[in-house]
């Protein structure tokens, strides 16, 4: 694990209390994982221990963010993210408002940066956007003075999904430093992969990267420029043989492999790849004993994984899921707090 | 904790070993059936107090009393009043509370504000058949139309008084304080 | 009278003549008439050039106006006036206007909107109809109405027979194709350079392969041809030893480098670094002015940029000066429109360049004069362009090569507002440019 030099450079300076109880959370946007410290991520796993005994009472409702207005702002098609922040909002009492590229004046073409005013002069405290292309969020974060949250644009960042996938690591593996996992298939078009590079590696862990050459991203591992600022991901293991690479993982995660790849000439045919990079029960059984298995979903079941893994007993695609609302609760939370505020 | 050079101590770890105790007889005396009975303390220094209690009717009555703990950051009504908060923790509770006596357990009993926020908490849980609150300290200036059930000691004070309950298994060691005058750095 | 003026007292630097000494330069009736140390006592108007530097006006080979058709991004008037601003005063008009510059009317119709304007305008036709890359466009008709190259910029030439016709036919009317060098497909509709940064912002990058392989088919093919190629705005460290490569076998090759590909890198798309980064939420900017094409790359190809071009295998600093407004900047960079304006700037990059030692003056001198007006031949149109000889063009810029200052969009005199060098500290100024002995811009400008 490479130590890295955190940059904390959206985070307001802010005097611990005096006695010792936890600084603020201090970021105003969480639109990827890279600008979080240990510190911060562990306080988004740990908050979310908490919202996950929320999501196991018989009412699960707090009025934490009552008077909280999120919008979930959509440009591309999910269910499950969407699903999940909305949940997550309404568990706390903010009021949740969604709406999709479709249908909306964004058909019509409204400019992003006009309809993040809009959406912000209505009243939202939060803005939950998905976008397909990199950077969208970042552009809102500038133009609005409401909280942004990146729920996955384009090929960059899915930062709660990475931060979900550590509380359900962290959960199954306990203290995540020096534990290795492996990330198989299409890093190249995944933001999911990317991440979790951050949020892992920060978290300690040994992260390798496997798949074949033309699903891996350019320039990992390069050398740091010899002047000027170095922009490269955290250092990861590569790997092209799945087989090697799994061999004492403590976790692997299998990422989605999109059907439109074959057009791109990135892979022959779904066989080979299937061949060459699905997770079976065989391969886990290199793995070391207990390995957790994890799928950001929606899952092609018998093509990056076999359907025996996904169901199967080491599998933690299922709670996954569950603990997205949990993070995604204590992300709002974090967020928020301090909403309405005299400064 | 730091506490300024004035303050006194109202109570010592002899005076606080006594309220609980006497705590503890009151809670068996009024509900003899006390598998019915959970004490819930609220975090940071009730949950420990609420562990006490559960021993010391133990020690007397012989029976184990259930107890858990809550965390009532989330249904606080004071969240943007408050600059920094502290972190949140899971609460601790059987995911039914349905015909049970709760008995909410904390350090001091002031506006009744944390206590409203535990009770909106505890609802969540189902429907108790009764909920109950005992203090170590009460020192008025209620603000909500709460009173205690148990006062291990009713202790008068101005409003701008600060009241400082420390406990062996938080602070390292057992007593009460009471500053007057507005000082920085209370709870 | 009109077009009379002494420049006196300064540093004339005059690559294209060899000269570098101290000497005045009369002015008359828009042409050079005499160059020589203390030309007093004549009659004419006298700008002071004392502890300036005096070179010949700049010559743009690559120069958007976007008239007609786009006349909201930038005219030829504004075009001309930021040119003047930057030291320009010949610019050419690349032809990707609506409709493209591809027969005699269009041609006419900017040689027109430029007819008395602070700069020459000199027109580059389209080589396909309507720059569609289909069919070609009638070359000799375009060579009569006056343009000096060919170019369907904006697009490479994606068809490698069309490209092989259109050498073929270009060669026999003696004009050069600069060729827009990406291949649409090894793009792969990338918005930045493929590498270290692209991966860390998740956006579709474009390797320099794109560029490289259109480098090396066009060199080839006008190698067979026996034509004329110019490879516009280089960027690639490949390109660039394919292009030294072809030189030295006597391809009939030029080529020119954009003063943003030799200052900045693929790190400029992330914003600012440091304290300055904090100015963007999440510590990444998304820089859509920093959005080009080609792309800035990353620092190898950058130092090979600036190699070749101290090794004369780039012939010529051209800016591709590319105006936007700022919808068409502000918005996702996916969506963002491809371009910097930087006419008005490309002095001042270069000399920071020369202040960190990286580039001689009177070399960055020659880039922008000597070196353009050779590469395109432009001598044969204009007599004397691009040196300050007797008979040359009364086209001077009046420079100090030391002065800093900061980039402020909106002061430019172009409407187009997007570069990525804003809040930036530059090195040397334009303190006059005179065309056609009138000054044009700066102290005394009428």
């Amino acid at each position: 694990m490479v130590a890295r030099t955190v940059r904390t450079d959206d985070r307001p300076a802010e005097a611990a209390e005096p006695d010792g109880a936890p600084a603020a959370w201090g970021h105003r946007h969480l639109l990827d994982v890279d600008v979080l410290a240990r510190e911060d991520i562990v306080a988004v796993l740990d908050t979310a221990e908490a919202m996950e005994e929320v999501l196991q009472r018989r009412v699960a409702r707090t009025p934490a963010l009552r008077g909280v207005t999120v919008f979930n702002l959509f440009y591309e098609p999910s269910t499950r993210t969407r699903a999940s922040f909305e949940l997550a909002g309404k568990v706390l009492g903010a009021d949740v408002i969604n709406m999709t590229g479709s249908g909306s004046s964004v058909e019509k073409g409204e400019s992003l940066i006009d309809t993040v005013a809009t959406i912000r002069a209505i009243g939202a405290d939060v803005i939950v956007m998905r976008h397909p292309s990199g950077g969208a969020p970042y552009l809102a974060a500038q133009h609005s003075d409401a909280h942004v949250v990146n729920a996955g644009d384009g090929l960059h960042a899915h930062p709660t999904q990475a931060l979900l996938d550590a509380f359900t690591l962290r959960r199954r593996l306990g203290d995540l430093a020096g534990k290795r996992i492996v990330l198989i298939g299409d890093i190249k078009h995944s933001r999911v992969a990317r991440s979790n590079v951050w949020a892992l590696t920060t978290l300690g862990m040994e992260v390798t990267l496997v798949g074949p050459r033309t699903l891996l991203p350019t320039g990992l591992n390069a050398a740091p420029p010899a002047s000027g600022r170095d922009l490269s991901l955290p250092r990861v293991r590569l790997e092209e043989d799945l087989d090697r690479a799994i061999e004492g993982a403590d976790a692997v995660m299998a990422l989605r492999l999109q059907r439109e790849r074959m057009q791109g000439a990135f892979l022959p045919s779904l066989r080979e790849f299937s061949r060459r990079y699905q997770i079976t029960p065989e391969r886990m059984a290199r793995a070391r004993e207990g390995a957790a298995v994890l799928h950001p979903g929606p899952m092609n079941e018998g093509v990056e994984i076999a359907a025996d893994v996904a169901h199967g007993m080491q599998s933690e695609v299922e709670r996954q899921v569950a603990h997205g609302v949990a993070v995604r609760m204590a992300v709002l939370y974090l967020l928020t707090q301090g909403v309405g505020a005299a400064t | 904790m730091t506490a300024p050079a004035d303050a006194a101590v109202v109570m010592n770890a002899g005076a606080i070993r006594r309220a609980l105790a006497r705590i503890a007889h009151e809670v068996v005396e009024r509900h003899p059936d006390t598998g019915r009975v959970i004490l819930v303390g609220l975090r940071t220094r009730g949950a420990p107090m609420a562990a006490r209690l559960a021993a010391a009717i133990e020690e007397f009555e012989g029976v184990i009393v259930e107890r858990g703990a809550i965390d009532i950051g989330l249904h606080r009504d004071d969240l943007s009043l408050r600059g920094v908060r502290p972190a949140l923790q899971p609460s601790d509770l059987p995911s039914s509370l349905d015909d049970r006596v709760v008995v909410l357990v904390d350090d001091v009993l002031f506006t009744g504000r944390s206590i409203r926020a535990a009770i909106d908490a505890l609802l969540g849980y189902g429907r108790p058949s009764a909920i109950e609150l005992a203090v170590l300290v009460d020192r008025g200036h209620r603000e909500l139309p709460i009173r205690a059930d148990y006062v291990g000691k009713n202790l008068p004070t101005r409003r701008g008084d600060d009241v400082q309950v420390r406990l062996e298994e938080v602070d390292g060691r057992d007593e009460v304080l009471v500053a007057g005058g507005a000082w920085e750095g209370g709870r | 009278m009109s077009g009379d003026l002494l420049i006196r007292g300064g540093r004339l630097i005059d690559p294209g003549s060899g000269v570098d000494a101290m000497l005045d330069v009369l002015i008359r009736e828009g042409r050079v008439a005499a160059v020589g140390a203390d030309l007093g006592g004549v009659d004419a108007p006298v700008l002071e050039a004392v502890g300036r530097i005096v070179a010949p006006g700049f010559v743009d080979l690559h120069t958007h106006v976007r008239e007609p058709g786009q006349e909201y991004k930038e005219t030829v008037a504004s075009g001309m006036a930021a040119a003047a601003r930057g030291g320009f005063t010949t610019i050419c008009a690349m032809p990707n206007t609506e409709p493209a510059m591809d027969g005699p009317p269009v041609v006419a119709q900017v040689q027109e909107a430029a007819r008395g304007g602070p700069a020459r305008v000199l027109c580059v036709g389209a080589v396909t109809r309507g720059r569609a890359g289909e069919r070609l466009a009638e070359l000799a008709e375009l060579r009569d109405a006056g343009v000096v190259a060919f170019s369907d910029d904006g697009d490479a030439i994606a068809s490698g027979t069309l490209a092989r016709r259109a050498f073929e036919y270009a060669s026999d009317l003696g004009l050069p194709i600069a060729e827009h060098c990406e291949d649409p497909a090894l793009a792969e509709g990338g918005v930045m350079h493929e590498g270290v940064v692209s991966t860390r912002l998740g956006l579709r990058g474009q390797g320099a392969l794109a560029e490289v392989s259109i480098v090396e088919r066009d060199l080839r093919l006008a190698e067979a041809a026996g034509a004329r190629l110019h490879i516009c705005h280089i960027s690639a460290r490949e390109s660039c030893e394919a292009v030294a490569e072809a030189k030295a076998r006597g391809v009939a090759v030029t080529a020119e480098v954009t003063p943003h590909h030799l200052l900045l890198t693929d790190a400029a798309v992330a914003g600012p670094n440091g304290a300055a980064a904090a100015a963007s939420p999440g510590g990444l900017r998304y820089d859509t002015n920093a959005k080009v094409n080609p792309p800035l790359r990353s620092g190898e190809h950058v130092a090979a940029c600036l190699e070749a071009l101290r090794a004369g295998v780039i012939d010529a600093v051209a800016t591709d000066h590319a105006p936007h407004t700022v919808t068409d900047k502000q918005c996702e960079f996916d969506r963002a429109a491809f371009g910097i304006s930087a006419l008005e700037t490309a002095w001042g990059v270069l000399g920071a360049l020369i202040a960190w030692g990286e580039l001689p003056l009177d070399m960055a001198i020659e880039r922008l004069t000597w070196g353009p007006a050779r590469a395109w031949d432009l001598d044969r149109v204009v007599p004397g362009l691009g040196r300050l000889a007797v008979g040359s063009p009364g086209d001077v810029a009046v420079l100090d090569p030391s002065s800093r200052w900061t980039v402020e969009p909106e002061r430019f005199a172009s409407k187009g507002k997007n570069t990525p060098l804003a809040g930036m500290d530059l090195v040397g100024s334009v303190v006059a440019t005179v065309s056609g002995g009138r000054v044009v811009w700066g102290e005394g400008a009428s």
